[in-house]
């Protein structure tokens, strides 16, 4: 309702000018074609999740739907595969890549967004470049600095460059910081605050929302990255995070469709469940990227 | 003087003052404008650290050694533009990565925006339960890419994967998809359709925030709704639709993850991690994209130097792109600021 409200896309017209059965047409025109839309995009999730209930024989039939629900399937893919490991080793590169993140970029987006100083334009423009940058293009001295370093092979070549601010992160901290009235920050300082004071008194709880989605899209990108630990960990199965595994598992074993498709939904599921109960603050980050400031 | 570039501060200050007590004002504000270059380099020396480590070096150090022949066993050796002749004339691979990679430029960015656009018009009017919609709308965008190519794969496998079975029913015989060189792009094209999500919910976003005057006014001055669209809507949310393109521009030009994968899977043997990079671009060479091309290069044979050469003609196309186009769009730009 208060989306269609705002939205200024509702008929406008006084009433009375368009008829009312055109009207009702139109309405029901509009949910006619949002339904089928709808199935189409819902239906390859449904086609998964039965697949990923069927027999491995089944699966390699042309039957849609499952004749007897394996759930078996699901405790099959942990057991035939190092999946825990693999899980292990995500949900370590996605937490610490965070946590690190969070460390180095708010700080560095607060002063990008809240101090006025001489060369925070051109600070602002490199961001945005390195933010816009193909990962390719610094690849190979940066693999080089690895390798000398003796970390290729593990995780921590995608994990600690996070220390040093992810370029994305400070330019969406920036955005959100930039929402929130001066005028808090400038009675804070007032009363004799610092400028950390301010930020971790004032900025941060004010900007919670801000930095719960700039958090959840690094944790994402980090659960779902196959370029990195491709580059990286390739050579070494046992640092290999649940993405890269899903994608070399198939290769390796062969066509087994119903298992194949219970590791999808199985390496999805978490994503799904951070998503639900941080919906609000996840949506309006993906708005923030590319309209308001 | 006032150090600081635009100090509205101690500016407004000044003027309360008056010119007499101007000098006094202004050294202070000077002392204060350097506290704040102070702080502010205390906050951002880690994010300064990592642009000089992360972006700066490697840039430098790309360019050098795309003039060099280096591998992981000899040091850089000097071999001038060999590098480059040999990318321009005489790489037997790069004409179908150059061609694959502008295929998706050309293709799959338009395709999505304009899908987006539609699907995000709709949901900007639906009035009943709006938050369903976008959540189901949004929903694939969730997937882990990896997750949605495997799947995809699956759903669009010739032998029995339920798509071309769907198709049947209505008499259609469907393509082989992914293991067709004339469809597996357009398959990516369906997939990159169906993870649309964080497109559509920026096109919306945008959409919703149109003032309803401007409707008000169209339909008062007689507009139909192709007009209202076609001189409201599309002026309004211009900046909004150049974002996405220039985004997904760059993201075509860096295309590798999907195509990757849909070519590991599809062709049923070793993925590219695997030791082995030779079906990188199956079907053919239908998948092989410019920086699948680099990274059989640089980290399938270790040709650092010619990698290099190909990361620094990459690089030089971004910026290009980039610098036609980044003051133009508004989130970019740091003076919306101040």
């Amino acid at each position: 309702m208060s989306l269609a409200v705002r939205s200024g896309l509702v008929p406008t017209a006084p009433r009375g000018r368009r008829r009312p059965p055109a009207r009702a047409l139109a309405w029901v025109a509009e949910h006619v074609v949002l339904v089928a839309l709808a199935v189409l995009t819902i239906a390859p999730v449904v086609f998964v999740v039965l697949t990923s209930l069927m027999s491995s024989r089944q699966a390699l039939t042309r039957s849609l739907v499952p004749q007897t629900w394996e759930w078996a399937n699901y405790a099959r893919v942990f057991a035939t595969l190092p999946l825990a490991q693999w899980f292990g080793n995500s949900a370590l590169y996605a937490v610490l890549a965070t946590a690190f993140m969070l460390v180095s970029s708010v700080p560095a987006a607060y002063a990008l967004a809240r101090i006025r100083f001489r060369g925070s334009h051109v600070i602002f423009t490199a961001i945005v470049v390195a933010m816009l940058l193909p990962p390719q293009v610094t690849a190979v001295p940066v693999y080089v600095m690895w390798s000398q370093l003796h970390l290729t092979g593990t995780l921590w070549p995608l994990i600690l460059p996070n220390l040093l601010g992810d370029a994305f992160s400070i330019f969406l901290l920036r955005q959100f910081f930039l929402t929130i009235p001066e005028e808090y920050a400038d009675a804070a300082r007032m009363d004799g605050c610092s400028e950390l004071g301010v930020l971790m008194r004032v900025i941060v709880p004010m900007a919670r929302p801000g930095i719960a989605s700039a958090a959840i899209f690094l944790f994402f990108h980090s659960w779902n990255d196959y370029y990195g630990p491709l580059l990286y960990a390739s050579e070494n199965p046992g640092a290999w995070p649940v993405a890269y595994g899903l994608a070399t598992f198939r290769g390796v074993h062969g066509t087994d469709w119903s298992m194949t498709m219970a590791m999808t939904v199985v390496i999805t599921a978490p994503v799904v469940v951070i998503f639900f109960f941080a919906q609000k603050a996840f949506v309006e980050g993906i708005a923030l990227t590319g309209v308001k400031g | 003087m006032i150090a600081g570039a635009s100090n509205v501060r101690s500016g407004r200050l000044r003027l309360l003052r008056g010119p007499g007590a101007r000098s006094a004002t202004a050294r202070r504000g000077d002392r204060a404008a350097r506290r704040r270059l102070g702080v502010a380099m205390l906050l951002l020396a880690p994010a300064l650290l990592g642009l000089g480590l992360f972006y700066g070096y490697p840039l430098v150090a790309s360019v050098f050694w795309s003039f060099t022949r280096y591998d992981q066993l000899a040091s850089p050796a000097w071999v001038g533009l060999l590098n480059y002749r040999y990318l321009f004339t005489q790489d037997p691979q790069i004409g179908a990565a150059v061609v694959n990679t502008l295929w998706f430029v050309v293709v799959l960015v338009p395709v999505r925006i304009v899908c987006a656009l539609i699907v995000a018009g709709l949901l900007a009017r639906a009035r009943t339960a709006p938050g369903l919609w976008r959540t189901i709308f949004y929903l694939p965008a969730l997937m882990p890419p990896v997750a949605s190519v495997v799947a995809f794969v699956f759903l669009f496998n010739p032998g029995t994967g339920p798509v071309n079975q769907v198709l049947s029913w209505f008499g259609v015989q469907g393509p082989l998809w992914f293991n067709d060189p004339a469809w597996s792009k357009p398959s990516l094209v369906i997939l990159g359709v169906w993870v649309m999500g964080d497109l559509m919910i920026i096109l919306l976003a945008a959409l919703l925030e149109v003032p309803r005057e401007l409707y008000e006014a169209a339909s008062l001055d007689g507009a139909g709704a192709w007009h209202q669209v076609r001189h409201v809507t599309l002026p309004t949310i211009s900046p909004v639709i150049a974002f996405s393109v220039v985004t997904g521009v760059i993201a075509a030009l860096q295309y590798f993850t999907e195509a990757a994968v849909a070519s590991g899977v599809a062709s049923g043997k070793a993925t590219v991690g695997s030791g082995t990079a030779t079906l990188l671009g199956y079907p053919g060479t239908s998948l092989l994209t410019y920086t699948e091309l680099l990274y059989e290069h640089g980290f399938a044979s270790f040709q650092f130097g010619y990698a290099s050469a190909m990361a620094v003609v990459l690089f030089a196309i971004t910026a290009t792109v980039l610098g036609l186009t980044i003051r133009r769009i508004r989130v970019f730009r740091a003076e919306e600021v101040r």
